[in-house]
């Protein structure tokens, strides 16, 4: 009995690959195991090599998985492009005859006419419940949640319907047992768990009810890869809350409209990809001189230009980070899970109200697409809290008459009053200005406004970092963003190796929790930094803001997500003080 | 705090303008101080979202609510600002290089998603404060530092795309009739959804060619035109043809549905009171789909 597998299904796009593993996914939810989803697909509407990959197992999982159990493969390239992750053991549920493994590897190729069964059931589309029933037989998994969804999802289309699919997914367990099943493979032990209080979801959707639910009723946005589903999530939900999703002619109108609404007074935000923010590079710097707050997400992928647009990276950070010309205050931070995507998203706009200044929320394609257990959100821990934003009779008449927009404060941070307040009326330029808003070219102005704006971010209430395990330790990973669940995973494994392994999670990269990260670094046997892209941003990041030497990196930029099996053999490596190794 | 009365002059502002001695955009200037005047707006009630070049500083010299933004991007930050506070008269206004080149594409898609806001440009067919280069609307031939021989572009036509873009409200106006001017701002701000009001407002520093004697010889007056249907599209298009552009007063108007009314859930009030956190209840229901 196991307590984990890793089943994946993969095709040609547009046959219905992501929604055969989403059922997966949810049934497995709904035994009450933890799981997570991942999907690998291509940048076209039909065709080409798609697939779904689930990871079930008795304990929370963060990551997608090193290797494949079980692979329902449609088509012969899905057995070519995924049999390398498939160990000694594993199953091909090929469909159809004459499919053939690579390598004699201790592979089993289990031929199953699923199509054929189904278009003899009545419906070819039916062969994915086939699948699903040859998986219940070589997992021991009940159909009754498989039987479930067939209900729901048919029963509107008539009993004929709903017989037909329960009929297909009996014949794939059939077929199954008669030939395989006595090798009983991969039995899963029972959860032992329900699912209360558990989710399943995207952390694109995570991050959509994260801003509905912290007030925001504003997002412009124009549609991109990965971060559609942002866009997709809000403009469903935001009518039930009077809020508005303007689909922008480019991602420049997009978030010059977020910042005309936050001046005016919503929550507002943009949802962007790569090509997007780098179009967005001259208004960021518009939201940072006229202190304008302003969310903005970007749900990275892999770069430069065009890139690969439906593959993961961390390339953005550098333009996360320092983009936009001039300089300016803004803050970015980096939710890890899935979960932390919900309460990233709430917190990001009381950063932005209460620092008026642009606030990114750095995701990426891996984390924003992949769809896993999550625990449910918890309302009363997001808090609204608009900063120095002055309204009513009361506060109002306090400043009245004296009040300067961008008056200099200890702090940096002047309090707003919204246009339309009778008897406050003042100018907000993107020119350089006064304490007032009169454009200027007042050399000591200039500075001292500079400096006022700069330290508005000097006390940042946000944690920098999230450490898991005891520091200091024999090796310190660090990273941030999806990578987390793979050092997560990767750690556990070294320290049942008796290697004492902490996980560094960056959770604020600007401004740089570097004193936060120098304590946490402290005595560490080896440090190694994990991200995912070519030249190590964030190791450069570290050493810009901490000093010393450029640390050891795992640096991966082919599209794939990081595996903890490669931060785990990269860490050994670099405690055998082995360096500059790169897998690619 | 009740409405005061208010007169053109509650709309200037404490800072001088610093255009050039008989720059169009002090009549563009004076004709919107007196049409809010004219509509009874109060000061507070306005927001002027301005691009950048000579005609963006009009948000520094008017008294109203001000957002001077990015070149090219008054329209998509003047779009934001209505959506988010509906309650404030929004009037977005720059110059011909900031509406037609750097933001044509914003000008383009806010004419089709027709919010209900005012465009206000001033046209001077060149590139006032970088000194004197070639704008998008610069005749063919136009000579300019950027285009010594002279310019080998069409100029752009903005009244024509306006009508072909499917705009509620189009009008030209001209800096030196103040007082057509006026009543076409009056009925800009007025008309329901997106209202461009393209005003000839010459430069008399760079541009040597389109100065005011050469348009006031030119300009064909179409509100005193009987045979001018400011109701029909294309009989609009042809007259605006007819004269090369060189028209003022009001070319098509027809109110339709705007933005907002296709909306649903739009509630029409403003979104700063909307800021709370979410009822429990409801992130519990959005929660239902992923249990």
């Amino acid at each position: 009995m196991r307590t984990e597998l890793v089943w994946k299904v993969g095709g040609q796009q547009g046959e219905g690959i992501d929604s055969t593993g989403i059922v997966f996914l949810n049934a497995c939810h709904s035994l009450g195991y933890y799981t997570f989803g991942y999907r690998h697909f291509m940048s076209r509407i039909k065709g080409g090599h798609t697939n779904y990959q689930v990871r079930v197992a008795t304990r929370p999982v963060y990551a997608v998985g090193d290797q494949t159990d079980i692979l329902i493969a449609f088509d012969q390239e899905s057995i070519d492009y995924n049999f390398w992750e498939l160990p000694a053991g594993a199953f091909v549920i090929a469909d159809g005859f004459g499919a053939k493994l690579p390598e004699e590897r201790g592979v089993t190729l289990a031929e199953v006419p699923l199509t054929k069964i189904a278009s003899d059931l009545g419906n070819s589309l039916m062969k994915n419940m086939v699948a699903m029933g040859a998986t219940c037989e070589l997992t021991g998994l009940p159909v009754e949640p498989f039987e479930m969804f067939i209900e729901r999802q048919f029963g509107r289309k008539g009993q004929e319907v709903v017989k037909a699919n329960l009929e297909a997914l009996d014949a794939g367990r059939k077929y199954v047992r008669e030939r395989w099943g006595h090798q009983a493979h991969f039995k899963l032990v029972d959860s032992g768990m329900k699912p209360d209080g558990r989710l399943v979801i995207e952390g694109d959707y995570a991050a959509g009810m994260g801003a509905l639910t912290a007030g925001c009723r504003f997002l412009a946005a124009y549609p991109i890869t990965p971060a559609s589903m942002i866009m997709e999530y809000l403009a469903v939900h935001f009518p039930k809350v009077g809020g508005v999703v303007i689909q922008a002619e480019d991602e420049i109108a997009a978030l010059c409209m977020a910042i005309g609404a936050n001046w005016a007074g919503a929550r507002a935000m943009t949802s962007t990809s790569g090509p997007g923010f780098s179009l967005m590079q001259e208004a960021i710097g518009l939201s940072g001189l006229t202190e304008t707050p302003v969310v903005i997400v970007d749900v990275q992928r892999a770069g430069p230009a065009t890139g690969l647009p439906t593959k993961h990276e961390q390339g953005d950070l550098n333009e996360i980070i320092y983009g936009s010309h001039g300089d300016i205050p803004r803050i970015v931070i980096a939710p890890g899970t899935i979960e932390e995507c919900f309460y990233a998203m709430a917190e990001a706009f009381n950063l932005a109200d209460k620092h008026q200044c642009p606030v990114i929320v750095a995701m990426d394609l891996y984390l924003g697409m992949s769809r896993g257990t999550a625990n449910e959100f918890d309302v009363s821990r997001v808090r609204v809290d608009r900063g120095a934003l002055l309204s009513g009779p009361d506060a109002l008449a306090k400043v009245r008459g004296q009040f300067e927009r961008f008056a200099d404060t200890p702090s940096g941070i002047s309090p707003r009053v919204l246009p339309g307040t009778p008897g406050f009326i003042h100018l907000t330029t993107g020119d350089e200005h006064t304490w007032n808003g009169r454009i200027t070219e007042d050399t000591k102005i200039r500075k001292a406004i500079m400096d006022k704006r700069l330290r508005k971010i000097d006390e940042v209430d946000y944690p920098g970092l999230s450490v898991r395990g005891d520091v200091p330790a024999d090796l310190v990973l660090v990273g941030f963003g999806a990578t987390t669940g793979s050092l997560w995973e990767a750690a556990d494994r070294l320290n049942a190796g008796g290697t004492r392994t902490a996980v560094v999670q960056l959770t604020r990269l600007w401004p740089f929790p570097a004193e936060e990260l120098t304590a946490a670094l402290d005595g560490a046997g080896s440090v190694l930094v994990v991200e995912s892209n070519a030249t190590g941003q964030l190791a450069h990041l570290i050493r810009s803001r901490i000093g010393g030497d450029l640390l050891p990196t795992l640096l991966k930029y082919d599209g794939d997500p990081i595996r903890p099996g490669e931060v785990e053999m990269r860490a050994k490596e670099v405690i055998a003080d082995v360096s500059g190794a790169r897998i690619a | 705090m009740s409405a005061a009365l208010v007169s053109p002059k509650s709309f200037v502002s404490e800072e001088r303008p610093t255009w050039c001695p008989g720059c169009g955009d002090y009549g563009v200037l004076q004709a919107l101080q007196r049409a809010a005047a004219q509509l009874g707006l109060q000061p507070h009630e306005i927001a002027v979202v301005s691009g950048i070049g000579c005609s963006g500083k009009i948000s520094s010299y008017f008294n109203a609510y001000g957002l001077h933004v990015l070149h090219g991007r008054s329209l998509p930050c003047a779009i934001g600002v209505k959506m988010a506070n509906p309650n404030l008269t929004v009037i977005a206004a720059g110059g011909d290089g900031d509406g037609f080149g750097i933001g044509g594409n914003h000008f383009l898609n806010a004419i089709r998603r027709n919010i209900n806001i005012t465009y206000i440009v001033m046209d001077n067919q060149v590139y006032g404060l970088t000194k004197g280069q070639t704008s998008p609307t610069s005749a063919h031939g136009f000579k300019s530092t950027t285009s010594p021989a002279g310019s080998a572009e069409n100029p752009m036509h903005p009244l024509r795309l306006a009508l072909a873009n499917g705009a509620g409200f189009i009008a030209q106006g001209f800096s030196a009739e103040r007082s057509q001017l006026v009543d076409l701002m009056v009925r800009a701000i007025q008309h329901k959804g997106f209202s461009l009001l393209n005003t000839i407002s010459p430069c008399v520093t760079f541009n040597k060619v389109n100065t005011y004697d050469w348009y006031r010889e030119r300009l064909h007056n179409l509100d005193e035109d009987g045979s001018h249907n400011p109701a029909d599209r294309a009989s609009a298009f042809a007259k605006v043809m007819e004269h090369g552009d060189l028209v003022r007063g009001l070319v098509y108007a027809e109110e339709g549905p705007s933005y907002d009314e296709f909306i649903p859930g739009y509630t029409g009030g403003s979104m700063a009171d909307m800021v709370k956190r979410a009822d429990a209840a409801l992130v519990d229901k959005l929660m239902a789909e992923y249990r």
